[in-house]
C-alpha cells in the first residue's frame, strides 16, 4: 500500500522534488500528488525573460515536467491550495477538492512585493514573475501602441530582477525607465563604484535610471499612467512593472499554525522539516534556520534533501547553506558578485580597479593580511568570475592588485585553473567540484566536453561554467585530437599554413608529401576548400571543377547544386540582399514552370527551385545565366546570403540603407570558400528585422554608422553575435569584415562555424578584437590583400561550367546513355506542386 | 548502348573509355535489364563497379560520391548520408547490415565493360 506525498506548488523546486522522489523511490512506495496554482506545468522561471521575443511558452518547458507516463504522479493544474489542516492531514483547493496526505511539501515560492504607493493597483501596473505576467505586459504594450503609436514603460526597483524586467521591456521595443530607491542599481550585489559604472553602461542601452528616489504616486491620466517621483520628476507611462523584492508565500503555513521565520518564510530546520514533522518546506518559501534564499540552486539542494529522506530513507543530508554568488548578463552588461562583496568581515580590505575607459569595475575583498580572498564585485567584464569564485576563503595565488590588472597573456593576471584546489566548486548549479571533474577525466574516460557534461552534469544548468571544462581537460593533459582524418594528422589550420607556405596546388601533391593513402570524404572537400581559398592569393585561380579539383568536391559542389533525398537537385540563384526585380522574379517563375520544378522561398531571402535531375541542371542554368543570375553557392561551404531589412529607403525607422549595404557585402564576398558556410545580415536600425545578431557577421545601422557583430549562429546551437566594433563608417566596416573573414578562414577547423571557432579561440573576443581591430599580430595588411585578391578574381561558377564542354559532359545520369533520366526518380503532387515520391519505402495502397 | 553475349551467359555492357572517368571518380551507367551501376577509377588505377543505388536512402547516387580509401580499402562515400561502401566487396563500412551488389569489370583496348547475369 503506497503512501501519499502531496506537493503544493509546481515551480522549479517543486518539480525538482518530484523528479528526485521518483528517481529514488524505485519500489514505488509513494504516490505523488502535485497541486499547482499556475495553469501550466513547471517551467524555467530563471529563463523567463527569454520568453520575450519567442512568446512560445514551450521553449521554457522543463524536462519531464508534465510527468507524462508516470502512473504514480498526479498533476492538478490551475487549482491552488487554499487551506491546510495539519490535524486531519488534509489540504483543500480553490475548487473544493480535498486531498489527504502522509507527507506534505510546501513549495509555493514567493510573490513579488508591491509597495503600497497610491495607484499601485491601477490597470497598467504589473509584476514580473510568471508567464502570465509577461503575456499581460505584452498585451498592455501592444494596446498602447495601437492607440498612441508608442509604448512607454517603467520598472520600479533597480535590483537584479528589476534590470531583467527592464531588459524585457526593451526587448518589447520600449525605452524603459528604472526607478531605484537606493543610491545605486543592484544595491544588494554591487557597491557604489560598481553601481555607478553599471548605471553608465545601462544608460548607454536606452534605459533611463532614476536612482536614489522613490515613486510617490501613480495617477491615471487620460488612459495613461502618470508616475510622480520623490525628486519631482513626472513620467508619462503606459505601463509600470513592480520589481521591489519578493516575499515568501507562507500564507498556508501561517493559517495552519506552523512556525514562520522572523522575516517571513516557513521556518524549517536544516533537514527542511517544519514544526510539524510530516510537513516540509523547500525553495523560496522555506526559511532554513530563519533565512530565505531567492535563488534556484539552494532550492534544488533542499529538494534533494527532502527526497532523500522520503524516498531513500536517508535522513543524514542537511542543508549546507548556500553560495549566493551571482554572475549575470544584464542588458548585455556583465555583473558578478561573490562571497563577502560588501567587505563586512572584520578587518577586511578592498582592492579596486576602476577603468572608466574600458568600462570595467573590479573589486576584490581580501583578509587583513591581503592573502585570503573573501569576495568581490565585477562589473562590465566578469570573465574572471569563474576562477575567482572558487577561491573564496582560500589563499590568493598572487598579489590582489596584480590579479585584477590584466597584465598576463591569459588576461587573468596569471591565475589559471591550476591554482584552484580540488574542493573548489566549478559548477555551482549542480555542485560539481574540480576534484569530481578531474576524476571523471582521469578515471572515467571523459575526454570531451560533452562526455564531461553527461558524466558529471557540470555545465548543464545555467551554462556559465562550461568554458572551464575544456581548460580542465587541457590541464589534465587531454589533448583533443585535431587531426583531420586517417589520411592527415594535421588540423585544417595547419594544412592551411602548409598550403600557403608551400604553394602546393593539388590534393595529390599534398597527400603525397604530408599525408598518406588515397584520401576520403573528410579530407578531400576540406583540402578543396583550402586550395580554393588560397588560389587567388598565389595566382593559381582556377574553376573549382578544373582537373583533379572536381573529384575532391562533395556532390553538391561537383554539380553546383544541392542534392535532395531522391538524388535530384535544387537550384538557388543568388539574390543579393534579397532584393530582386519583377522581371527576374518572372524569369524564375518561367524557368520553374518550363522545367516542372517545385518552388519555395528559402529562409535566406531567396528562391529555391527543387527537383531538377542532373541532366537538367545545365539547361536550367543556361536560362538563368542569360537572364543575369549567378550561382548562389547554396551548395558550398562559402558565403550564403547577406539578408537585409528594408532599411532607411522605405522604413520609417531606418537610419541607414541596409539593403544597399547587404547587396554590397554579398557581392564582395560571393564565392568565398571557407571552413563552413558563412551567413550575414544587415539591419537598418536597432529593431533588427534582419536578425543580424544570429549571423556569422551581422551589421546593425546606428545614427552614426554601423555596429559590427561577429560569430553569431542560428542552427543547432544558437548564439548571439558579439559586438566587435561600433559606429564605424562603411569603409571601416568593410575593412574589418575583410580581416575577420580571412582570419577565420585561416585558423578555423574543418566544418567549424564562426561561433564555435570563437568559443575555442584562446583569449576569446578580446583576442579577436586585438587581432582584427588593433592589428596586434601585424597580419591585417595580409588579410586585406588576400581578400582584395578574392574580390578581383571572382567569377560565376555556373558561367564557367556552361562555357566548358568537358565540364558540361559530366552532367549526365548515365555515361552510356546520355540524356536518359534516372528512371527511379518519380514525383507526386502536393499542394499544387510536385514533390518526390519517397524512395526505399514501399508504397501502401 | 552495346551489350555482348558471353559464353557463360554473362552479358558484358560497354560503358565508356577509361579516360572518360577522372582518377578517383565515378560515373553511372545503365545495364540492359535497367539495373544501374556505378563504375569507379581508383587512385591506384583499379576499375571497380558496384550497384548505383544507395541502400540507405534508396537514391541512385553512389556514382556521385567521393572516392578514397579507409585503411587501404578503396571505398566511396554516399553523397546522401556519407556511409562508405567497399568498392571491392560492396560491404558498407559504417553499417554491417547494409551492402550493395558488385559487378565484374573488363577493360579492353582502353574501354570498360561491366558484366551482369
Ligand atoms: C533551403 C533552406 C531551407 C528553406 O527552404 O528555407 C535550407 C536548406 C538546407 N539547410 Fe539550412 N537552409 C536554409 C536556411 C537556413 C537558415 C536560415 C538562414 O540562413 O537565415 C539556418 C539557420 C542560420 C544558421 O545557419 O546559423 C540554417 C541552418 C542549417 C544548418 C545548421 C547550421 C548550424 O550551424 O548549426 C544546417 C546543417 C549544416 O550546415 O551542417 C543546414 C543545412 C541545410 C541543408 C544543406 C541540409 C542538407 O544537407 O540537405 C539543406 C539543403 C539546402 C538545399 O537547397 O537543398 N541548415 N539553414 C534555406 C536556404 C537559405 C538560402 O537561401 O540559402
Ligand atoms: C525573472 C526572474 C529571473 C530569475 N533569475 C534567476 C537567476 O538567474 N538565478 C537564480 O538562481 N534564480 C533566479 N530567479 C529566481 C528563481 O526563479 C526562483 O528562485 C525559483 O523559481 C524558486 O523556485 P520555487 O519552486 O521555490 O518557486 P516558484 O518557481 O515561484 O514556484 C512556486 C509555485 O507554487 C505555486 N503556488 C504558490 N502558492 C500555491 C498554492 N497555495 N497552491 C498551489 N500552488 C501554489 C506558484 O504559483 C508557483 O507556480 C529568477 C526569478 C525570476 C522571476
Ligand atoms: S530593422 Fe530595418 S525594417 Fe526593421 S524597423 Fe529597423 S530599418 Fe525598419
Ligand atoms: S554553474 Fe550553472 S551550469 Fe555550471
Amino acid at each position: 500500500m503506497s503512501r501519499t506525498l502531496v506537493v503544493v506548488g509546481n515551480g522549479m523546486v517543486g518539480h525538482r522534488l518530484v523528479e528526485a522522489v521518483r528517481a529514488e523511490d524505485t519500489a514505488g512506495a509513494w504516490r505523488v500528488v502535485v497541486l499547482a496554482e499556475e495553469p501550466r506545468p513547471a517551467y524555467d522561471r530563471v529563463g523567463l525573460s527569454s520568453y520575450v521575443g519567442t512568446w512560445d511558452a514551450d521553449t521554457l518547458t522543463l524536462a519531464g515536467s508534465s510527468y507524462p507516463d508516470d502512473d504514480l504522479v498526479e498533476l492538478r493544474l490551475g487549482d491552488a491550495v487554499v487551506a491546510l489542516d495539519p490535524d486531519r492531514k488534509v489540504v483543500t483547493t480553490a475548487s473544493g477538492f480535498e486531498q489527504d496526505y502522509d507527507a506534505l511539501v510546501l513549495a509555493t515560492g514567493s510573490y513579488p512585493f508591491v509597495p503600497p504607493v497610491p495607484g499601485h493597483d491601477l490597470p497598467g501596473c504589473f509584476v514580473y514573475r510568471t508567464i502570465d505576467d509577461l503575456d499581460a505586459i505584452k498585451a498592455a504594450a501592444d494596446h498602447a501602441r495601437e492607440v498612441t503609436g508608442r509604448a512607454a514603460g517603467a520598472v520600479i526597483g533597480g535590483g537584479l530582477l528589476g534590470l531583467e524586467a527592464a531588459k524585457a521591456l526593451r526587448d518589447m521595443g520600449m525605452s524603459p525607465h528604472v526607478i531605484e530607491m537606493a543610491p545605486r542599481l543592484m544595491p544588494i550585489q554591487v557597491d557604489d563604484g560598481g553601481g555607478s559604472l553599471l548605471k553608465r553602461l545601462v544608460e548607454g542601452l536606452d534605459v533611463t535610471v532614476h536612482a536614489g528616489t522613490s515613486t510617490s504616486e501613480i495617477g491615471a491620466d487620460r488612459g495613461r499612467l502618470l508616475a510622480k517621483l520623490g525628486n519631482g520628476t513626472e513620467l508619462d507611462l503606459d505601463l509600470i512593472v513592480f520589481s521591489a523584492g519578493i516575499r515568501p508565500r507562507d500564507e498556508l503555513a501561517r493559517t495552519a499554525g506552523l512556525d514562520v521565520g522572523e522575516r517571513g518564510g516557513v521556518l524549517v530546520d536544516d533537514k527542511c522539516q517544519t514544526s510539524d514533522p510530516s510537513i516540509y518546506a523547500i525553495g523560496e518559501v522555506a526559511a532554513v534556520d530563519g533565512t530565505c534564499y531567492g535563488l534556484v540552486a539552494p532550492g534544488y539542494t533542499m529538494a534533494e534533501i527532502v527526497a532523500a529522506q522520503l524516498a531513500a530513507g536517508n535522513g543524514d543530508a542537511t542543508f549546507p547553506g548556500a553560495d549566493m554568488s551571482t554572475k549575470l548578463k544584464l542588458l548585455g552588461v556583465d555583473v558578478a558578485s561573490f562571497g563577502d562583496a560588501h567587505a563586512t568581515t572584520e578587518g577586511s580590505l578592498e582592492v579596486v580597479v576602476n577603468d572608466a575607459v574600458a568600462g570595467t569595475y573590479k573589486k576584490l575583498v581580501v583578509s587583513d593580511d591581503t592573502r585570503t580572498l573573501l569576495g568581490g564585485v565585477l562589473v562590465g567584464d566578469a570573465s574572471e568570475y569563474n576562477t575567482l569564485r572558487p577561491l573564496v576563503g582560500r589563499e590568493l595565488p598572487g598579489d590582489p592588485a596584480a590579479i585584477l590588472s590584466p597584465a598576463g597573456e591569459s588576461g587573468i593576471g596569471g591565475i589559471g585553473i591550476e591554482a584552484l584546489p580540488d574542493e573548489a566548486q566549478i559548477c555551482s548549479c549542480n555542485n560539481v567540484t574540480k576534484g569530481r571533474i578531474k576524476h571523471a577525466i582521469g578515471e572515467e574516460g571523459c575526454d570531451t566536453v560533452p562526455k564531461l557534461k553527461a558524466c558529471t552534469s557540470a555545465g548543464t544548468g545555467c551554462g556559465s561554467c562550461v568554458t572551464m571544462l575544456p581548460k580542465l581537460l587541457k590541464s589534465c593533459g587531454v589533448e583533443v585530437s585535431k587531426s583531420l582524418c586517417e589520411h592527415f594528422s594535421q588540423s585544417r589550420a595547419e594544412l592551411f599554413e602548409i598550403v600557403a607556405a608551400t604553394r602546393i596546388t593539388t590534393f595529390s601533391e599534398l597527400i603525397d608529401r604530408y599525408g598518406k593513402g588515397a584520401g576520403c570524404a573528410i579530407c578531400k572537400p576540406a583540402v578543396a576548400s583550402i586550395l580554393a581559398s588560397i588560389a587567388p592569393v598565389i595566382g593559381a585561380d582556377k574553376h573549382i571543377l578544373d582537373g583533379e579539383q572536381a573529384t575532391l568536391q562533395d556532390t553538391n559542389d561537383r554539380f553546383l547544386a544541392n542534392m535532395q533525398r531522391n538524388g535530384t537537385y535544387s537550384v538557388v540563384p543568388r539574390v543579393p540582399g534579397g532584393e530582386i526585380t519583377p522581371d527576374k522574379l518572372i524569369v524564375l517563375g518561367e524557368v520553374a514552370k518550363d522545367f516542372g520544378l517545385y518552388t519555395k522561398i528559402t529562409g535566406g531571402q531567396r528562391i529555391d527551385l527543387f527537383g531538377a535531375t542532373v541532366d537538367q541542371l545545365p539547361h536550367i542554368w543556361k536560362r538563368l545565366v542569360d537572364a543575369g543570375f549567378e550561382s548562389g553557392h547554396a551548395y558550398g561551404k562559402a558565403l550564403r546570403t547577406v539578408k537585409s531589412c528594408v532599411g532607411s529607403t522605405w522604413c520609417r525607422y531606418g537610419v541607414q540603407d541596409s539593403v544597399g549595404m547587404a547587396v554590397e557585402l554579398e557581392l564582395r564576398y560571393r564565392g568565398l570558400r571557407s571552413p563552413h558556410k558563412l551567413k550575414s545580415a544587415v539591419s537598418g536600425c536597432a529593431r533588427e528585422c534582419a536578425e543580424a545578431r544570429s549571423k556569422d557577421f551581422g551589421i546593425i545601422a546606428t545614427e552614426k554608422g554601423w555596429n559590427l557583430y561577429v560569430c553569431g549562429n542560428g542552427g543547432m546551437t544558437p548564439r548571439h553575435a558579439d559586438l566587435l566594433a561600433s559606429d564605424v563608417d562603411s569603409e571601416t566596416l568593410i575593412r574589418l569584415i575583410d580581416r575577420f573573414l580571412m582570419f577565420y578562414i585561416r585558423t578555423a577547423d574543418r566544418l567549424q562555424r564562426t561561433a564555435p571557432w570563437l568559443e575555442e579561440l584562446a583569449g576569446g573576443l578580446d583576442h579577436l578584437r586585438e587581432v582584427i581591430v588593433d592589428d596586434k599580430l601585424g597580419i591585417c595588411d595580409d588579410l586585406e590583400a588576400a581578400m582584395a585578391k578574392h574580390v578581383e578574381n571572382y567569377a560565376d561558377e555556373w558561367q564557367g561550367v556552361l562555357a566548358d564542354p568537358d565540364k558540361l559532359a559530366r552532367f549526365t545520369s548515365f555515361v552510356n546513355a546520355p540524356g536518359m533520366p534516372d528512371p527511379t526518380i518519380s514525383f507526386r503532387e502536393e499542394r499544387q506542386q510536385k514533390v518526390p515520391v519517397l524512395l526505399g519505402i514501399p508504397e501502401v495502397k | 548502348m552495346t551489350a555482348v553475349m558471353d559464353a557463360g551467359a554473362t552479358v558484358w555492357t560497354e560503358i565508356c573509355a577509361v579516360s572518360r572517368i577522372p582518377i578517383a571518380c565515378g560515373v553511372g551507367a545503365l545495364l540492359p535489364d535497367g539495373e544501374q551501376v556505378a563504375i569507379f577509377r581508383t587512385t591506384d588505377e583499379e576499375i571497380l563497379a558496384i550497384g548505383n543505388i544507395d541502400p540507405i536512402s534508396g537514391a541512385a547516387v553512389l556514382s556521385r560520391g567521393i572516392v578514397g580509401d579507409a585503411d587501404g580499402v578503396p571505398c566511396v562515400a554516399s553523397p546522401i548520408y556519407k556511409e562508405r561502401f567497399d568498392l571491392r566487396s560492396g560491404a558498407c563500412l559504417d553499417d554491417p547490415d547494409m551492402s550493395v551488389p558488385t559487378y565484374p569489370v573488363r577493360v579492353e583496348a582502353g574501354v570498360i565493360y561491366v558484366g551482369s547475369a
